[in-house]
C-alpha cells in the first residue's frame, strides 16, 4: 500500500496539480486576451471597446464564454460526425499540451525535455490537422476552401520557422528550452534578438501566418469565405477552436520570448530581484501586443502574395541566415560546446 | 517499469489496431487519419526506446508534412465508393497471389536471419552512454558518414529537380504580378497631369 502511494499515486497527484497550475491560468489568459484584443483595437480605432459588463467591461469574456456554453451544439446532417467532433478537440488539446515544455523560470517547467524545441515544433505542425479535418468534415464548400488555404499557409510558414529555430540553436548548442534561455541570461545585450535581428522580424511575421492572424487571416476572410473552416461550428465546438487559436497565439509569443527575448531573464542585471516568471509573462504580453497592433494596422494580404512572401522571400532569407551563422561560428571558432 | 510496460502495450495495441483499420475502413480520408494515428503511436514507441529525437522527427516530417500532403490529395479525390467496390472480386486472386509471394519471401528472409554477437551488443544500447540522442546522431551523420550523407542529399536534390522539370509548364497568356517592377516605378512613369482646355477635351 505504501509502495503504491509513494510510487504511483503521489507523483500522479503532483503532476496533475502542476498541469492544473499551467492550464487554468492559461485559460484565464485566453479569456482576457480576447478582452485585451477588443480594448486595444478599440483604442487604436478611437472607440471604447467592451465597457458594459462589469467594471471597465472586465466581465465581458466571462459573459461571452457563458453564452457559448449555453448555446446548442449543431451538427450538420451531411457532416462526417466523428471527424466533425474530433477536430475542435484536437485543436484545443494540441494548443494546451505544447505548454508542457515551456520554462517559466529557472527550473519552473513541467517536463524538461532534451528535445523541447523539437517537441513544440512537432506539436505546432500537428495543428493543421484540426483545421483540415474540420473543413473536410463539415462537408461545405466554404469550410473546405478555408481549411485548404489555412493548411497550405501553415505548412509553408512552418519551414521558415524551422530554419529560424535552427539558426538560433546553432548559437545556443542545445535543443533544451531552459538551456536556450540560460544562454541569454545577463542583460538585454545578451538576448538573441540582438544577434539575430533580421530573423527576429521574420519570426514575428511567420508566427502571425502560422497562427492565422491578421494580416494573414485568409482562412477566415469573412468577405469571401464567410468565416472559413469553422463556419459550420456552433456553441462549445466553436469555442474550442477559438480557445485553441488564442492559446496558440500565447504559445507562439512564449516561444518568441524564449528564443529571442531571453525567456525569464531580466533585461538589466540589477532588475534580477523581480521573479523570472514575471519577466517571462511581461515578454509574452509584449509579443501579444504586437499581434493586436498588427491586426489593427495592416490590411489583409492576398493569397498569392502570402505564398510568395513565404516561399520566395522568407525561405531563402532564413536559409541564407543559417549558412551565415554556421560559417561565422566555424570561422571565428565560436561553436558552442 | 510497470508504467513503461503499460505505455508500451497502449502504443503497440493502438498502432496495430489503427494500422489494420487503415486498410479495412471504407472512407479513404479515414484511412489517412488512421495512418497518422499509427505514425503517432510509432513515435510513442520511439520515445519508450529512448530515441526521442527520432520520435520528434517522425512527427515533424511524416505526420506534420508528408501526411498533410497525402490528406490534401485524398480529400480532393472524387471517389464513387460503390464503383470502387465492384471490381473487388475480379482482382482478389491477383491480390492474394502477391500477398502470398511477399509473405513467403519475408518468411524465408526472416528464418535465415541471425545476428552476430557484436550486433546484439549494439542493439542493447540505442545510444552511447553519457551522450544525448541528438549528439549521437549528429556525430554519425555529420562526422562519421558526412560524405554519404551529402551524397544522399544530392540524390534527393536530383529527384526534386526531376519532379519540377517534369511538371513545369509555361502557359501563355497568364498575367503575373512582378512585384519588383511595381515597387520600382515612380510617379513619372504612371501619371501625367494635363491642363484640359474647357469645352474641347484631350
Amino acid at each position: 500500500m505504501e509502495l503504491l502511494w509513494d510510487g504511483y499515486i503521489e507523483p500522479v497527484v503532483w503532476i496533475v496539480a502542476k498541469i492544473l497550475a499551467i492550464v487554468v491560468p492559461l485559460l484565464v489568459a485566453v479569456a482576457y486576451l480576447t478582452y485585451a484584443e477588443r480594448k486595444v483595437i478599440g483604442a487604436i480605432q478611437l472607440r471604447k471597446g467592451p465597457n458594459v459588463v462589469g467594471p471597465f467591461g472586465l466581465l465581458q469574456p466571462l459573459a461571452d464564454g457563458l453564452k457559448l456554453f449555453l448555446k446548442e451544439t449543431i451538427i450538420p446532417s451531411s457532416a462526417n460526425k466523428g471527424v466533425f467532433i474530433i477536430a475542435p478537440m484536437l485543436t484545443f488539446i494540441l494548443a494546451i499540451i505544447a505548454w508542457a515544455v515551456i520554462p517559466f523560470d529557472e527550473g519552473m517547467v513541467l517536463a524538461d525535455l532534451n528535445v523541447g524545441i523539437l517537441y513544440i515544433f512537432a506539436i505546432s505542425s500537428l495543428g493543421v490537422y484540426g483545421i483540415v479535418m474540420a473543413g473536410w468534415a463539415s462537408n461545405s464548400k466554404y469550410a473546405f476552401l478555408g481549411a485548404l488555404r489555412s493548411g497550405a499557409q501553415m505548412v509553408s510558414y512552418e519551414i521558415s520557422i524551422g530554419l529560424i529555430i535552427i539558426s538560433v540553436l546553432l548559437t545556443t548548442g542545445s535543443l533544451n528550452l531552459s538551456d536556450i534561455v540560460r544562454g541569454q541570461v545577463g542583460g538585454i545585450w545578451e538576448w538573441n534578438f540582438v544577434y539575430h535581428f533580421p530573423m527576429f522580424i521574420v519570426f514575428i511575421v511567420s508566427i502571425l501566418a502560422e497562427t492565422n492572424r491578421a494580416p494573414f487571416d485568409l482562412p477566415e476572410a469573412e468577405a469571401e469565405l464567410v468565416s472559413g473552416y469553422n463556419v459550420d461550428y456552433s456553441a462549445m465546438t466553436f469555442a474550442l477552436f477559438f480557445l485553441g487559436e488564442y492559446a496558440n497565439m500565447i504559445l507562439m509569443s512564449g516561444l518568441c520570448a524564449i528564443l529571442f527575448l531571453g525567456g525569464w531573464s531580466a533585461p538589466l542585471p540589477f532588475l534580477e530581484f523581480i521573479p523570472g516568471a514575471i519577466w517571462f509573462i511581461l515578454k509574452i504580453c509584449f509579443v501579444l501586443f504586437i499581434f493586436l497592433w498588427v491586426r489593427a494596422t495592416f490590411p489583409r494580404y492576398r493569397y498569392d502574395q502570402l505564398m510568395r512572401l513565404g516561399w520566395k522571400i522568407f525561405l531563402p532569407l532564413s536559409f541564407a541566415w543559417v549558412m551565415l551563422v554556421a560559417t561565422f561560428l566555424v570561422v571565428f571558432d565560436k561553436v558552442p560546446a | 517499469m510497470v508504467v513503461q510496460a503499460l505505455a508500451f502495450y497502449l502504443f503497440a495495441t493502438v498502432a496495430v489496431l489503427s494500422a489494420t483499420a487503415v486498410v479495412t475502413v471504407r472512407n479513404p480520408v479515414h484511412s489517412v487519419l488512421l495512418l497518422i494515428l499509427t505514425f503517432f503511436n510509432a513515435a510513442g514507441l520511439f520515445v519508450l526506446l529512448g530515441a526521442e529525437f527520432l520520435a520528434m522527427l517522425l512527427v515533424v516530417v511524416y505526420v506534420g508534412a508528408v501526411a498533410v500532403l497525402f490528406l490534401f490529395v485524398v480529400m480532393m479525390l472524387d471517389i464513387n465508393f460503390v464503383e470502387m467496390r465492384q471490381g473487388f472480386l475480379n482482382y482478389l486472386p491477383i491480390g492474394v497471389l502477391i500477398a502470398v509471394v511477399l509473405f513467403v519471401e519475408l518468411a524465408l528472409v526472416g528464418a535465415g536471419w541471425t545476428l552476430t554477437d557484436e550486433a546484439v551488443a549494439v542493439l542493447a544500447q540505442p545510444t552511447p552512454v553519457g551522450v544525448t540522442n541528438v549528439e549521437a546522431l549528429g556525430r554519425l551523420i555529420y562526422t562519421d558518414y558526412a560524405y554519404i550523407f551529402q551524397a544522399a542529399g544530392l540524390v534527393l536534390l536530383v529527384a526534386m529537380i526531376g519532379a519540377i522539370v517534369l511538371t513545369l509548364r509555361h502557359r501563355e497568356g497568364v498575367r503575373r504580378q512582378n512585384i519588383s517592377e511595381q515597387v520600382k516605378r515612380n510617379r513619372a512613369d504612371t501619371l501625367e497631369i494635363k491642363k484640359v482646355p474647357v469645352g474641347r477635351g484631350i
